[in-house]
């Protein structure tokens, strides 16, 4: 008890010494030490303008956050703004309406949002396991020396812009599916109704794929993350009992990262979701909801991209800007099933929780 | 019940004759271990006799850890890691190219200086995990060894109530036990302890030397300790190592008593940079 009221005096103490010494007040026993060593005159001048610096700084980091509240608001209050007469004028009727005819002036946004659904999830679908299976091999498998290399180039890949995505596929993935992939699909599974009619090639499918492709490396690179924050002693534990490499993952990895792999696939559907440019150049852009995956598409994104520069009507714009609204309410409800996702389950990120011991002295 | 001097099992062993040649657990050779360019163990031969507590000591770096580590071939995880030399157990060389690893691991169970039981299993699914890896799915077996394995552990009493509690609800001693009788399940020949109770409170640390004295009956074991009080309680033999070479191997008794390498003495007696 003493000891900690020795403590908390000495505490106060030294605050003291701090205030005062910035007031040039050197009352304070310690103080009286420290001015009549030698150069203290020096120091405490120092101090004093560090601490201003250090109190300008503080404004600054604050500023810096309080303006993301400021943007977040003013993006909001933008879009609502130029949305407000699609608001009113349709209502819920423009996000169930499935005509979209700017000329006309009928505006319902049910074909984008198909698209964007189709498509995203068809991408995740491809991607989520083929990224798993890539962190896994890159984590597990893979010697040594190749890992560090693949794992640079998954990285970059990750950081190739939209638009070389899309040329690419324009040029090369989508004459490749109209000629050889869809005709052989069609053959193979044309008796499903999403395998039926004419193939052009550019198609909801392809968009899928380059999303896919696009989204492939992000999910790849958080699990390679994931998996490596495995704690080494759980695989040492499985390989101390005989286990076989693919048993490690399965009694090991995969339950302490399950909920955390799924987490990494949402975040990959967050940003297909969003993806523009690539999609517009293959996805065909016709805003009609056709069953077949061979039919081309359309979705918010891209209508926002093809359609801004030439709306010319208030009304086509005040749509646009709802498009974009449902955009955004979409790609924030997808995160925040995230979020509730890395909070809510178990074994999500929280290694440390699971720790009943300190973990020093760990190899 | 906590090691003290009195415990008959360990006096009547410690100082007494080498046992009997014939049947040592592990002979090795000229073991030789390198991380990279570094080489960690240079040429270490010892024999570790079965059904018997062998100890490891030495100061931190001097090569215990990577040593006990060559005895079940979980170098073989970490990159650039290089082992050669002999290590046969029970007469089989296990670094020949035919041997599987994970037959081996079998055969030699091993338990970690820190507990790490398997945080999404529960206590029951923690013990059985060895040989449901080995196949078994006979439900009476199963049974059968987890309750052997829990009270071999010394942890029946304690969590038979809780079988499906998770294995990271128990305390830290009781984590460390639930380790050992995971690695006890698969009925294994030999059980490696590296410095098994270095993260323990005094209590744990008595409950699981003693345990580990009870084991010695049916198990050879090999433990990794910098803590010389409990390789004199638990060791019937002790190894001392030094930059990455043994010095000495002797009965406990003989090696803290009366050691017949100078280096030995100094490291016993404090007297060591």
């Amino acid at each position: 008890m003493r000891r900690r009221e020795r403590h908390a005096g000495a505490f106060r103490a030294l605050r003291t010494q701090r205030d005062q010494t910035v007031n040039d007040h050197p009352s304070d026993p310690l103080s009286i030490a420290h001015s009549a060593a030698p150069g203290a005159g020096s120091l405490t001048a120092s101090a004093g303008f560090g601490s201003l610096l250090d109190g300008g700084f503080r404004i600054l980091i604050a500023g810096a956050g309080l303006s993301v509240f400021a943007l977040a608001g003013l993006l909001g209050w933008e879009l609502y703004r130029g949305a407000e007469k699609a608001l009113s004028r349709y209502g819920v009727g423009f996000l169930t309406g499935s005509h979209w005819d700017p000329v006309a002036g009928r505006f319902g946004a049910l074909p984008f949002l198909y698209g964007t659904f189709v498509s995203s999830t068809i991408a995740l679908l491809l991607a989520f396991p083929l990224s798993v299976a890539t962190a896994l091999s890159l984590t597990e498998f893979a010697p040594f020396w190749i890992r560090r290399p693949v794992r640079a180039l998954v990285d970059l890949m990750a950081a190739v812009p939209s638009v070389v995505w899309g040329l690419w596929a324009m040029f090369e993935m989508v004459p490749w599916l109209r000629q050889a992939a869809f005709p052989f699909l069609q053959r193979a599974f044309g008796w499903i109704p999403l395998f039926q009619g004419p193939i052009y090639g550019v198609s909801l499918l392809a968009g899928a794929l380059i999303i896919a492709m696009m989204i492939t490396p992000i999910i790849t690179s958080l699990a390679i993350e994931i998996l490596r924050a495995v704690p080494p002693m759980l695989r040492e534990a499985a390989w101390a009992l005989g286990a076989t490499r693919w048993e490690v993952i399965r009694v090991a990895v995969l339950p302490y990262v399950r909920s955390a792999l799924v987490g990494a696939g949402v975040l990959g559907l967050g940003r297909a979701l969003g993806e523009t440019m690539a999609v517009t150049m293959v996805i065909g852009n016709r805003p009609e909801i056709l069953l077949s995956l061979f039919a081309p598409g359309y979705t918010l994104a891209s209508v926002l991209v093809n359609e801004f520069a030439e709306a010319t009507s208030e009304e086509h714009l005040a749509a646009l800007f709802e498009i974009g609204l449902t955009l955004v309410a979409v790609t924030l409800v997808v995160n925040f099933l995230a979020r509730l996702l890395i909070h809510n389950i178990p074994f999500f990120f929280a290694p440390r929780t699971l720790r009943t011991q300190p973990m020093e002295g760990e190899r | 019940m906590t090691g003290s001097a009195a415990d008959p099992k360990r006096t009547a062993l410690a100082g007494g004759a080498l046992p009997q040649k014939s049947q040592p657990a592990f002979q090795i050779e000229d073991l030789h271990v390198w991380f990279g360019n570094r080489a960690v163990l240079h040429g270490v031969s010892l024999e570790i006799p079965a059904r018997h507590v062998t100890g490891i000591i030495g100061p931190s770096g001097c090569g215990k850890s990577t040593f006990l580590r060559a005895l079940n071939r979980m170098h073989e995880f970490t990159p650039g890691v290089r082992v050669q030399g002999k290590v046969r157990l029970f007469g089989e060389d296990i670094y020949e190219p035919r041997v599987d690893p994970i037959l081996l691991r079998r055969r030699v169970g091993m338990v970690f200086q820190k507990s790490n039981p398997f945080p999404t299993m529960s206590i029951q699914e923690n013990v059985l995990v060895g040989l449901r890896l080995a196949g078994i799915r006979n439900r009476g077996l199963l049974e059968e060894r987890l309750e052997e394995a829990l009270r071999m552990a010394a942890l029946w009493n304690e969590v038979r109530d809780r079988l499906h509690a998770p294995g990271t609800e128990l305390s830290g001693g009781q984590q460390q036990r639930l380790c050992i009788a995971r690695a006890l399940a698969v009925h294994p020949e030999v059980l490696l302890m590296d410095e098994p109770c270095s993260a323990l409170d005094p209590i744990a640390t008595a409950q699981i030397e003693s345990l580990i004295r009870d084991l010695r009956e049916h198990y050879s074991i090999v433990l990794v300790t910098h803590n010389l009080q409990e390789a004199g309680r638990t060791a019937d033999f002790t190894a001392f190592f030094l930059e990455g070479k043994l010095i000495e191997f002797e009965s406990t008794k003989k090696l803290f008593t009366n050691p017949s390498r100078k280096q030995t003495e100094d490291y016993l007696t404090g007297r060591f940079e």
